[in-house]
């Protein structure tokens, strides 16, 4: 008698896995995440509307205005015919004055602002030409907006395809999708990516072309390698029996299963387009100026840090930070929720 | 059962009152909660249930190898050779895990570290245990493997578990578990992932070593004709508790806590036609939650309105054989 | 393991063949190499003589063997730019390189590791919450912008490190932390994660059931099984190595291949760029091998497939 209780009695979950599958279910949203997510959305949706100044026009008189919260500095100056060299610090010229105060006169002292003061007209400040830190933040949300959606949609939907026909087929297909996947992570594309967006010129659809050489890889081998698990599935061995078509089967019996997982591979690789295209417009192969886009503006404003305006860089590289830390909580907390099996892929 | 006349009263293992609760964000699982037995020298018991009931936790209490946190045990004593294993710190525990009380896990597959070598894992036990040289501790190694029929032991010490089958690896787990004479092997269903015939030659192997060196083994499962082919006595668990304990032979001929009886009944049977297995109809209840009365009794096909009332105290049904059920008082 | 080891090499030597073979397009794709040397002012007959010299009168495949001949001799054309050989001017720059991706991957690994092993051990304690924040920083923020702000802070407000440049000893501090924080972001991570899933194995339980101590539990038995899934993910690391070096040479004005490859590009010094990129892929290719053969020394399942 060797008989197995396991096979009669259909053993019930243990307990440590229905405690488990309760916490998934009343794990929190995560709200700060979404929030500011929806943030960059509505910022690049709505951007002429919400955006207080021209992003890509300044006034020179305004460059370099500190964010709101800032006091600017001021000096008691000496208005004289011409500097000396001792006492640059301490005087200004009568012409400088006279801008000030038209009835200045040499001898007079006069107040001059040597650092300006913050203004609640420029909440983060203005850059180097007087452009609005705020707006140009605003608009630069459109570009990552437009870019990460273009890019997920062409360069996922090829990697979807050459998956599903990689893990379908198997073989010499599958063999060359994956050295070709080899061979992409030896291949410095970054470099050929400047190379190619500097030549061919610096527009949107070259950008998004050489993003999607990026990431389509990723995609495809998540689907592989789901395909190659799901194909053995009984109800596709029976829909083969039953006689539909390759594409068939692919699309309709096999793709759907793979969307869960697509979800938060799309999600995860949108912070890293992300991050690549504010690579590319850093290193000056972004969107051509004066478009906003955030890797460029840290860029204008690494110059300037000596001389202590730091928010012209530091702030839309806040924006890509707080971005890419949504999208990555956001999509950690998809994951629990719909393929706890993915933990192990990241 | 030719071992019964063999069965000598001394005790090795007294465990009492033994409780082990979780803390969860939903309140503390009660996964062990109260269950008392004893084990005597070269005796069997097996521990029966569904999964989820205990069984398993009771194991890692036994060898003090519950994860705290959560995991905590709240009460109770665990006696073995006059040490209350429940009192003794990481340390001491140390010395007595492997040595005195030894254990043997379900999936063969998985409870050889795959990147060391059979005999790297077989003679560590023998080198944290016996203060021998590093020569005789390879001898003994090999031996250990003899004993469980490892062909070709010797280059078989240089192979990496992935180089070998299931019925293989779990020979070696077998072989760790009796590597340095422990009063005490537990194995936790030893034998779920093998095939029939290795799992009837692994079952024997078992009882051989066991005769050889006196071992008192606890068997936890939820097969009962393991339990039939194996065991001397046997306590049935169900929700954290133990309900039914006795002779296997109490428990096959005169099951007396319903559960058990379902259980029974649930097995097929090699003589009997039937035209449809019996099942238990539900869920044990949540550990977390457990009902007042009696934790059976949303399945109990003779359920009476004291079950939900209170627990049941312990009665005796024969000399040796408990069961906790309102209808025995 | 001769035949993985095999296996591998032959894989790498496809790859740096087929990078070659993409670079080789691309220079002809971009353009006729001559636009390069000869300018306006140049009659039909340079142009012709030049054509014979780069070997342009013969057929492609005929030219993308020479080119292959020519990079298998060390002899990579010349910079346009600094007019003398590719491979002299990658030469001098290739240790600063070199010697910021050691440190900044030693650096990694130095606080990678332990942190995830520990965030795993102490699991939902601060500092595994310290953990998580630092991965969280190192997989988000962009380097660049990490770069700047580091460079702000500590060169500019608190004096106490140089902003750019190759001169001290410590001018190397932040280049690397910043390059090196993604990679002990990326470390921590996976060691963390492979390090849970090991301490929760059975192997895991019958070691400390054979009365094993704790500390030999985690350090021979888990460690090496952590380590694992890093090595795995090895290649995908190194890639970003290349991304990271040319961000944090151009930030931090790093004598190395990376701000190499931006000088070349916006010079549009072709035969330079070409150079650097074989540079970079042959690293690459290199560095993965030895990752390789590390994999198969941790990970026996690999050494007797």
């Amino acid at each position: 008698m060797a008989a197995d209780l396991s096979g009669i009695i259909i053993a019930p979950p243990t307990t440590m896995a229905r405690a488990a599958g309760a916490y998934r279910k009343f794990r929190r949203w995560p709200v700060i995440p979404l929030f500011l997510l929806g943030l960059v959305v509505f910022a690049g949706l709505f951007a002429p509307l919400i955006s207080p100044h021209n992003p890509e026009k300044g006034e020179l008189k305004d460059r370099n205005i500190p964010p709101a919260w800032l006091g600017g500095e001021t000096a008691l100056k000496l208005v004289v015919e011409r500097l000396s060299i001792n006492d640059r610090g301490s005087q200004v010229t009568l012409r400088d004055a006279l801008v000030i105060n038209p009835n200045a006169k040499v001898g007079d002292q006069l107040v001059i602002v040597t650092k300006p003061a913050g203004s609640t007209k420029f909440l983060l400040g203005t850059d180097h030409l007087g452009r609005d830190v705020l707006s140009r933040i605003i608009y630069g949300a459109r570009i990552s907006l437009i870019v990460s959606i273009v890019t997920l949609g062409v360069g996922g939907s090829i990697g979807v395809v050459l998956g599903l026909a990689a893990g379908y087929y198997g073989g010499w297909v599958d063999e060359t999708l994956m050295r070709l996947v080899d061979i992409k992570l030896a291949i410095p594309l970054i470099l050929i990516a400047l190379v190619l967006v500097i030549t061919l010129g610096q527009s949107l659809a070259i950008i998004v072309t050489v993003l999607c050489l990026f990431i389509w890889p990723r995609f495809a081998r998540q689907v592989r390698g789901e395909v190659l698990q799901l194909k053995n599935m009984d109800y596709v061995s029976l829909a083969k029996v039953s006689g539909a078509s390759t594409a068939r089967i692919l699309f309709i019996h096999i793709f759907p299963g793979t969307i869960n997982t697509l979800i938060v591979v799309a999600t995860l690789q949108v912070g890293i387009v992300i991050l690549l295209e504010s690579t590319l417009s850093f290193l000056g192969a972004g969107v051509p100026p004066p478009t906003p886009a955030w890797g460029s503006m840290v860029a204008d404003g690494r110059d300037k840090l000596a001389g202590g305006v730091w928010w012209i860089s530091t702030f839309p590289g806040l924006a890509i930070m707080l971005t890419v830390v949504s999208l990555n909580l956001f999509g950690d907390w998809l994951r629990d929720k719909l393929d706890p099996r993915l933990r192990q892929m990241e | 059962m030719a071992t019964e006349t063999r069965i000598n009263t001394e005790t090795v293992l007294e465990v009492e009152d033994l409780r082990t609760y979780f803390r969860t964000r939903w309140g503390t699982v009660k996964a062990v909660d109260g269950i008392s037995f004893d084990l005597r020298k070269g005796e069997t018991l097996g521990i029966v249930g569904e999964s989820g009931c205990g069984k398993s936790v009771t194991m890692l209490s036994l060898m003090r190898l519950i994860p705290t946190p959560p995991g905590r045990i709240v009460s109770g004593k665990i006696i073995l050779d006059g040490d209350d294993l429940v009192q003794l710190s990481e340390n001491e525990l140390g010395k007595i895990r492997g040595s005195k009380i030894a254990l043997i896990i379900q999936d063969p597959m998985t409870s050889l570290n795959p990147v060391f070598t059979i005999g790297d894992q077989v003679e560590e036990a023998i080198k944290i245990h016996q203060d021998i040289p590093k020569r005789s501790v390879m001898e003994h190694a090999l031996q250990v493997l003899r004993k469980v029929n490892i062909p070709a032991a010797e280059s078989r010490m240089k192979d990496y578990p992935h180089q070998m089958s299931g019925g293989m690896r779990q020979r070696v787990v077998g072989a760790i578990g009796i590597s340095c004479q422990p009063k005490v092997l537990i194995a936790d269903e030893p034998t779920t992932s093998l095939d029939v015939t290795i799992q009837a030659q692994y079952l024997k192997l078992l009882k051989d070593l066991q005769k050889d060196s006196d071992m008192s083994l606890i068997f936890i499962t939820h097969d009962f004709g393991i339990v039939a082919k194996m065991c001397d006595r046997v306590a049935v668990m169900y929700a954290g508790r133990i309900v039914e304990h006795g002779s296997v032979r109490d428990i096959f001929n005169n099951p007396s806590h319903p559960y058990t009886a379902a259980l029974l009944a649930s097995v097929p049977k090699m003589d009997v036609d039937v035209d449809r297995l019996f099942s238990i109809e539900g869920q044990p209840p949540p550990l977390h939650n457990l009902p007042v009365g009696c934790s059976f009794a949303d399945r109990c096909p003779v359920v009476m309105d004291k079950c939900r009332e209170a627990y049941p105290n312990r009665s005796t049904v024969s000399d040796g054989h408990t069961a906790a059920c309102w209808k025995l008082e | 393991m001769q035949k993985y080891l095999a296996r591998r090499f032959v894989l790498a030597f496809v790859t740096l063949l087929a990078v070659s073979l993409i670079i080789f397009i691309m220079s002809r794709v971009s353009g006729d190499p001559r636009h390069i040397y000869l300018d306006d002012y140049s009659t039909q007959e340079d142009w012709d003589r030049m054509g014979v010299v780069l070997g342009l009168d013969k057929p492609y495949y005929q030219q993308y063997g020479l080119f292959l001949k020519g990079a298998i001799r060390g002899d990579l054309g010349e910079s346009v730019r600094e007019a003398r050989p590719v491979t002299s001017v990658i030469w001098e720059r290739l240790p600063a390189t070199l010697m910021l991706g050691a440190v900044a991957f030693t650096l990694s690994l130095l606080i990678g590791v332990p942190l995830g092993i520990l965030s795993a051990i102490k699991r939902g304690t601060p500092l595994d919450a310290l953990g998580k924040l630092v991965a969280l920083i190192g997989q988000s923020a962009p380097p660049f912008w990490l770069g700047i702000m580091l460079m702000f802070f500590f060169a500019v407000k608190l004096g106490v490190l140089p902003p750019y440049g190759k001169q001290d000893w410590n001018s190397i501090v932040l280049p690397a932390v910043t390059l090196g924080w993604y990679y002990a972001a990326a470390n921590l991570r996976l060691v963390r994660s492979a390090m849970l899933d090991v301490l929760d194995s059975e192997y895991i339980k019958l070691a400390r059931a054979k009365g094993v101590n704790s500390r030999t539990v985690i350090l021979k038995h888990a460690f090496r099984n952590a380590l694992i899934p890093p090595l795995t993910f090895a290649g995908v690391t190194l890639g970003a190595l290349v991304t990271g070096s040319l961000v944090v040479e151009t930030v931090f004005a790093w004598p190395g291949l990376g701000r190499l490859a931006i000088e070349a590009l916006f010079a549009f010094d072709y035969p330079l760029l070409q150079g650097v990129v074989i540079t970079f892929t042959l690293l690459y290719v290199i560095a993965a091998f030895i990752v390789d053969v590390l994999y198969a020394y941790v990970d026996p399942r690999i050494r007797y497939a």
